[in-house]
């Protein structure tokens, strides 16, 4: 067997570790409890934590191991929630018969196409840049589909849109909040899974290298540009996914869940719970539905509070949650 | 009557790009100078566009309201830049756009605080109320001659200043050579943090110029922020004539493509399909035409040289 100089890295991802179980365990066991014992309000909750977490792991690829700053991503979330309501708006109202579809996987097939297209497109284009120029242009692009969907007055522009039915799949219903919640769960595992074996394959030690060291991947005869550009394209289409999953759990889509500091919001979530964990998004997006859940409890300006929070979490707290507890345990990445 | 209108379009488009370019001018010092991505840009814009609005009904007149908002915009900056920024030059882009996006959350809230929810209208004198006949038949509004002519006069002072003061040939200095400039006996921090509060009044000049006409609201900044960035994106990051050459080129082909789209579409296609298109192109037009220029000059038109 030929040795390869890439996988023969030290450096090897760190496997689930027992925290990144025990939080897999909690939640796929406490949201079911509290909604048996009466509790339906903090299913949804959770179900929204899980699918944000989703697009946050979706973001943690290109950002934390690759280190692309993409200040983008919400746009993602919103094509594939757009992707579910708009198929289901020409199949209510007419229009459009080529799209117009109750059918799941129509709509499924549409969020995860629309949005590794789009990622590749503009992907192509941002990556020929690098650093601040990238951060400002992953957020330009994303704002264009902002704007975009905006002025489409067909499906509703500002003021969004209601997705009447939820997408339909043989032999179950998403209607029942738990199946919902099964699902989004269960995606989450599975992409979880998904970022671990692509961030430990030879194509996740590339992507890494090239973000420790462009110039030494290169002379080792890498080429960087294609490796980051499907990196950007799968971590867009997962983020498209959640989109979807997003789509038929509010019901309700409007352009204002890809405003940029939705996306601002996504990159807070990936980097408080440290990047470049791979549960490190999980911690972030619990951090950010209980700030969430909590402040706006007891002020409406809890966005106050929140900002401090992001401040201070940058000057002071290197490496995120997950970074400061590795710490605490003594282990260092 | 349709070259009026064309004309009306052109100077509508030089306002916005006039508006641009204050914004963008602050951003491309700060990035230039301290190599710092400010998010936050856009709430110093807003926060000038209050301070204007309340110092206006405070003392009754806009023009003293714009002279004593002015000062109280740089001194914003230079508030901002003592308690958070100056932390931050040593750190990578990610934390200057993680840390003053918690800046913009912060400064929105206390905007509502001090302010409430809802935004407010600034009153107008009534010699820029009126409309000035340009051409025979070209009526245009005063006020937004008044922006242009500010902004004009604005930029051919940060010209003056840059390029013919002790303190601009020290921002070119820190420009290419900060360290060198340091070990010159300059005091770096102050001649950053006066650069920081130049910046935040000349964005929070434009906030003021625009709330007349919008009326200043909370997240105002938000939206323009963008655009700003597309413009010094546009312009290669870091160049003041870069930034002012796109700033005009945007603000007219944003303008234009708004008003002009759907006559152009309704040639190609049905009127149907052009009203439904014509917007959602149009919205996206700038974007397009920052996607195109970056795919030849993926540095912008302009690109500084490298240091």
């Amino acid at each position: 067997m030929t040795t390869d100089p890439i996988t023969e890295n030290p450096g090897a991802p760190k496997s689930f570790n027992r925290f990144a179980i025990v939080l897999l365990v909690t939640l796929a066991l406490l949201p079911p409890a509290l909604f048996y014992s009466g509790n339906p309000f903090w299913l949804d909750v959770f179900t929204r934590l899980v699918i944000l977490a989703l697009a946050a792991v979706s973001l943690n690829l290109v950002l934390g191991y690759g280190g692309l700053v993409s200040f983008g991503h919400a746009a993602y979330l919103g094509l594939g929630a757009y992707a579910v309501g708009v198929p289901v708006y020409h199949a209510t109202y007419g229009g459009f018969e080529s799209i117009a579809s109750y059918n799941g996987w129509v709509h499924l097939g549409l969020a995860i196409g629309v949005s590794a297209l789009f990622a590749l497109i503009t992907g192509a284009i941002c990556l020929r840049t690098r650093g601040v120029n990238f951060i400002m242009i992953t957020m330009a692009f994303g704002q264009m589909v902002f704007y975009a969907i905006v002025s489409i007055e067909t499906y509703g522009g500002d003021d969004g849109l209601t997705i009447d039915v939820r997408s339909e799949f043989p032999g179950i219903s998403l209607d029942n909040p738990l199946t919902l919640y099964a699902l989004c769960y269960l995606s989450l595992v599975a992409v979880l899974y998904l970022v671990h074996r692509i961030t430990g394959s030879r194509f996740g030690m590339v992507l890494r290298g090239a973000r420790a060291n462009e110039q030494r991947m290169r002379a080792i005869g890498i080429d960087c540009y294609r490796y980051r550009l499907v990196a950007f394209v799968i971590s867009g289409a997962l983020c498209g996914y959640a989109g979807f999953l997003l789509g038929n759990f509010t019901t309700f889509i409007s352009p204002e869940m890809m405003d940029w500091t939705r996306s601002g919001e996504l990159m807070f979530i990936v980097i408080l719970g440290g990047a470049a964990y791979l549960y490190g998004p999980i911690v972030g997006a619990i951090v950010f539905i209980i700030l969430e859940e909590v402040l706006s409890g007891y002020t409406v300006y809890w966005h106050l509070p929140f900002g401090l929070l992001l401040i201070f979490s940058v000057l002071f707290l290197r490496g995120g949650l997950s970074g400061a507890m590795d710490k605490l345990t003594g282990r260092s990445q | 009557m349709e070259s009026s209108i064309f004309l009306i379009q052109l100077l509508n488009g030089l306002q916005l790009g006039i508006l641009l370019f204050l914004l963008s001018a602050g951003l491309t010092l700060t990035f230039g100078i301290m190599d710092f991505v400010n998010l936050a840009h856009g709430s110093l814009y807003m926060l000038g566009a209050f301070f204007c609005a309340s110092l206006t009904l405070w003392s009754g007149s806009f023009i003293v309201g714009i002279l004593l908002a002015l000062p109280l915009a740089a001194a914003a900056g230079w508030l901002l830049e003592w308690l958070v920024v100056r932390h931050l030059y040593e750190r990578d882009h990610l934390d200057h756009v993680l840390a003053t996006f918690g800046l913009i959350l912060c400064l929105d809230t206390l905007v509502h605080i001090g302010w409430g929810p809802a935004g407010i209208a600034i009153p107008l004198p009534d010699w820029l109320n009126g409309q000035v006949e340009l051409l025979p038949g070209l009526l245009f509004p005063s006020f937004r001659l008044l922006i242009i002519a500010t902004g004009i006069v604005a930029a051919a002072g940060l010209y003056w200043m840059v390029n013919h003061t002790r303190l601009g040939m020290l921002i070119r200095a820190g420009a290419s050579n900060r360290t060198m400039v340091g070990a010159l006996g300059i005091d770096i921090k102050t001649l950053f943090s006066g650069v920081f509060a130049i910046g935040a009044a000349l964005a929070g000049l434009a906030g003021m110029l625009v709330a007349p006409i919008t009326e200043a609201s909370i997240g105002m900044g938000n939206d323009i922020i963008i655009t700003a960035f597309v413009v010094i994106i546009i312009g290669g990051i870091g160049s003041m004539k870069g930034a002012f050459v796109a700033a005009i080129l945007i603000g007219m082909i944003d303008t234009m493509g708004r008003s002009f789209l759907d006559d152009i579409f309704k040639l190609l296609m049905s009127t149907e399909a052009a009203e439904t298109a014509a917007p959602a192109i149009s919205a996206m037009l700038v974007y397009i035409m920052m996607a195109i220029i970056l795919t030849f000059r993926p540095q912008g038109l302009f690109p500084p040289k490298t240091r």
